[in-house]
């Protein structure tokens, strides 16, 4: 395993997992349960897709990768290296909202930790991510919060999204192996472990001011597979659609 | 986006005989003088009911027109071609839902809910733009939408934007300098397949044939069979005549088609070099009254994925209300 390799390793997983989440988040289009989160569903999913070109563009200009366009929608399924969580269909929207919570979260601490990664070309990029998902926390952490207090079934959908989404969740910080262990060595990032901590530590906080129970981290079966290309069965079909026109003739310009 | 031209109610006559006995002569008059003084009319001044009626009725539509709008190209967020048109395709869709926010915020001046308008929507009381009742069948579809569609809307939404209602003109100000944007992509994204491959641009023509009919219905019906409709002009409610406006459509963007190597499905299509008048065949109006009023070939589906948001919806929307509250009507 060469650096290069790990780093691509790296920034694939992030790419695809912000690719098929804005793929899912754009699928809200039209159907938000208030027109204002029409709005913020859209406005997230081009945050995200943004963020995926962005790190397919790093891959290119700085380790010898494709281009973005035909990397992102044109791979086989088995190349993918998004977690568990992202794939799944929307649901209603306690779920995608859930969803948003637990993934922006991590993401906004793998970006905070990035900012001082031994990679130079993710410094400037996590230092201006960090910013744009700072609004999706908030986000999230207004919308939990609010419909936590707001009566019984609202309480009690959050709390069984909450119970589904967070095996999904884990999956978010499967453990990398060599790719891992070499970019820990090298100072890149400080490893999926120390995220997860990070991570448990600040969505426990507000989850708990919701009076939500977070099931405990060693008695679920984290969604792992993701990463290695394994996949659940939500994932084909999207990229089928997602690659729709691009497919039928990717010489062509759009 | 929005289009259907000018599609006001035939007033019933002995309604509005009653309501005008009750609009004081003397504020009618000071009203008619302040719309004839160039003057904006604000939510809290007297008006006459028939132009707050008719005034809800437009906004309303236009509102719907928005969000249903956002439903044929929605369907195409997912499987656009390259990161450059997903993005700005969702920026697009998503800046036509705000638009229908900001007027219904506009129509609630008025003193209609949006819960009450979207009702009306849901049980076909109310109506939208004809033209987000055909199906998007292809990616060129979405290219024609954003940049025809887009276009003959902004002719509508200019005219209405010199209207008399003031909540509704700054709306639709803001609404016009964003739809420009869209223009813009959409253009870029008709050129792209215009001058692409053999099968790009045969994609396209084939969208053009499909769409020109719903085009040129878009303004609404020819002036010769419109509602009586003076007094809307004289209100500023009503700001163009529907030829008037499609003859500026067709004037600025046939042109534009036909530099591309493109054709329109209609051998009468010439301008008048004396008149400056665009000659057309008649589009088929019983097909244009036929999809109002629920015929058209989207209309039910369009209809059922607003719905779905509606009862999905719900509890989050129960969830934020606390019974105590009062909607207030915002003084946009």
């Amino acid at each position: 395993m060469t650096k290069n390799n790990a780093l691509i390793y790296m920034l694939t997983a992030m790419a695809d997992d912000a690719l098929i989440l804005g793929h899912r988040n754009s699928e809200w289009t039209g159907l938000g349960p208030v027109m204002e989160e029409d709005i913020a569903f859209s406005s997230m999913a081009q945050d995200k897709i943004g963020h995926a070109w962005a790190l397919y563009r790093i891959q290119q200009e700085d380790l010898g990768g494709g281009d973005p366009d035909q990397f992102a929608f044109l791979r086989n399924e088995k190349d993918y290296r998004c977690c568990h969580l992202v794939e799944q269909p929307n649901g209603e929207y306690d779920f995608s909202l859930m969803r948003h919570f637990l993934f922006d979260h991590a993401e906004a601490i793998r970006y905070e930790q990035l900012q001082q990664s031994s990679f130079a070309p993710l410094q400037p990029l996590a230092r201006k991510l960090k910013g744009e998902i700072k609004y999706h926390t908030l986000h999230a952490n207004a919308w939990i919060t609010q419909l936590c207090r707001a009566g019984e079934e609202s309480y009690a959908r959050m709390q069984s999204a909450l119970n589904a989404c967070f095996p999904l969740a884990l999956g978010l910080f499967e453990p990398g192996g060599e790719a891992e262990d070499l970019l820990v060595a090298e100072k890149v990032y400080p490893g999926e472990k120390a995220l997860q901590q990070l991570w448990m530590d600040r969505i426990y906080a507000i989850l708990s001011a919701a009076a939500l129970n977070l099931p405990g981290e060693h008695a679920v079966q984290p969604a792992y597979g993701g990463r290695k290309g394994c996949h659940t069965v939500h994932l084909q079909p999207l990229l089928e659609e997602m690659g729709n026109v691009f497919r039928t003739d990717p010489a062509a310009t759009w | 986006m929005y289009g259907g031209g000018y599609i006001f109610d035939e007033p019933n006559k002995r309604q509005l005989n009653e309501e005008q006995l009750h609009d004081d002569p003397e504020k009618l008059a000071d009203f008619e003088a302040r719309i004839a003084r160039g003057e904006k009319i604000e939510p809290g001044d007297w008006m006459p009911s028939e132009y707050r009626r008719q005034l809800i009725r437009l906004i309303e539509q236009h509102a719907h027109s928005e969000i249903m709008g956002a439903l044929p190209e929605g369907t195409w967020i997912t499987r656009a071609p390259g990161f450059k048109r997903k993005l700005a395709l969702i920026a697009k869709v998503q800046d036509e839902i705000g638009h229908g926010q900001l007027l219904y915020n506009a129509a609630e001046t008025l003193g209609k809910s949006r819960e009450a308008m979207i009702n009306d929507l849901l049980s076909g009381k109310s109506k939208y733009s004809n033209v987000f009742n055909y199906p998007a069948e292809t990616w060129a579809d979405v290219t024609v939408i954003g940049f025809l569609i887009d276009a003959a809307a902004i002719v509508n939404q200019v005219a209405n934007a010199k209207g008399s209602y003031g909540p509704y003109c700054r709306a639709l100000e803001r609404i016009c300098y964003e739809e420009s944007f869209h223009l813009k992509q959409g253009h870029d994204a008709f050129i792209e397949l215009a001058t692409g491959t053999p099968a790009q641009r045969a994609m396209l023509q084939d969208a053009l044939n499909r769409w020109w009919q719903p085009i040129m219905h878009f303004f609404g019906p020819p002036d010769k069979s419109s509602v009586h409709s003076e007094k809307l002009m004289q209100w500023k409610v009503k700001m163009a005549s529907n030829d008037d406006m499609r003859n500026q459509f067709l004037d600025t963007y046939v042109p534009k088609i036909w530099d591309l190597g493109l054709t329109l499905p209609d051998e009468k299509l010439r301008k008048d070099p004396d008149t400056g008048k665009w000659e057309y065949s008649d589009p088929d109006w019983d097909l244009f009254k036929k999809v109002i009023n629920g015929g058209g070939p989207c209309n039910q589906e369009r209809l059922n994925v607003r719905k779905w948001a509606e009862t999905h919806g719900r509890w989050v929307r129960k969830a934020l209300m606390n019974p105590k509250d009062r909607i207030a009507a915002p003084v946009a």
